[in-house]
């Protein structure tokens, strides 16, 4: 076959391309997603400290008001198409933060829209928010009964 | 301070999710699955609880932070009023990014149309 037609050299080569590219495109991709989640996490900060120090709200007040703010943000961005720009760039940065769970959210619902407002937009706001509540939620109530249960 | 280990800490699970997109090429919607769950489970470790007073929101606005309110809510539930409790700490804990989400959710999605489809 072609590769029967490649010096030995070429063959080192492409073996060398093989094992370099997908790791150093891993370790950028890595620094973008340190960077951008970082920064999406200062923003979340900037929000507690407001929350807790500017409107004195208590520990359960902060984490909600936080958990809003973020993913109106999210869900907004998404909206108007920022936030898939973004996360072009940023990879997992943009996904893993709470915003990443409301863009996964507002995107399948935007792109379904022509489905109905029922089978469509809002049925498909739980393309992937419904596994993560099931998970989520079922973890936490199995967690809970375990705690009764090891008291 | 606040904000250089929020970024530090929140960076870095970002990371964790990057290395498992890279190289286990695992989709968005698995990987908030693993994360919402871990967080549950690191919660219930008593690992998380740590890591949200060093890092406030670097800990607490990744999706992990996410199974932290939820696990967080389900164990302080069960232990105030029992069963009933742990099935209702986690929903209750959780309910104004919840309901953030389907709100914004909706109306996002009402009133705009996809841009980027390419």
């Amino acid at each position: 076959m072609a590769n029967e037609k490649k010096t030995p050299e070429q063959v080192k080569y492409q073996k060398l391309v093989k094992e370099r590219m997908p790791k150093s495109q891993t370790f950028s991709q890595c620094v973008r997603a340190f960077i951008s989640g970082g920064i999406i996490c200062c923003i979340g900060q900037l929000m507690r400290n407001w929350a807790q120090q500017g409107m004195g709200l208590d520990e359960k007040g902060t984490a909600a008001f936080t958990a809003i703010v973020m993913v109106f943000l999210g869900a907004t961005l998404t909206g108007i198409g920022v936030y898939d720009k973004i996360g072009e760039w940023s990879g997992a940065g943009s996904i893993v933060p709470i915003t990443g769970f409301a863009n996964s959210i507002v995107s399948p619902a935007m792109e379904f829209k022509r489905e109905g407002f029922i089978t469509g937009t809002a049925a498909k706001l739980f393309t992937i928010a419904g596994p993560v509540l099931v998970y989520g939620v079922g973890s936490s109530v199995i967690v809970g009964l375990l705690s009764l249960l090891f008291k | 301070m606040d904000y250089l280990w929020a970024f530090v800490i929140g960076g870095g699970i970002c990371v964790i999710g990057q290395l498992l997109i890279s190289l286990t090429r695992l989709t968005a919607a698995r990987i908030l699955v693993i994360f919402v769950t871990a967080g549950v489970v690191l919660t219930a470790l008593g690992l998380y609880e740590p890591l949200v007073e060093l890092a406030g929101a670097g800990a607490t606005v990744p999706l992990t932070g996410f199974g932290y309110a939820l696990g967080k809510g389900a164990l302080e539930a069960a232990r105030e009023s029992g069963v009933i409790g742990a099935f209702t700490g986690g929903i209750t804990a959780t309910a104004g990014g919840v309901a953030a989400a389907i709100v914004f959710g909706y109306l996002n999605a009402l009133l705009f149309t996809p841009k980027t489809k390419m």
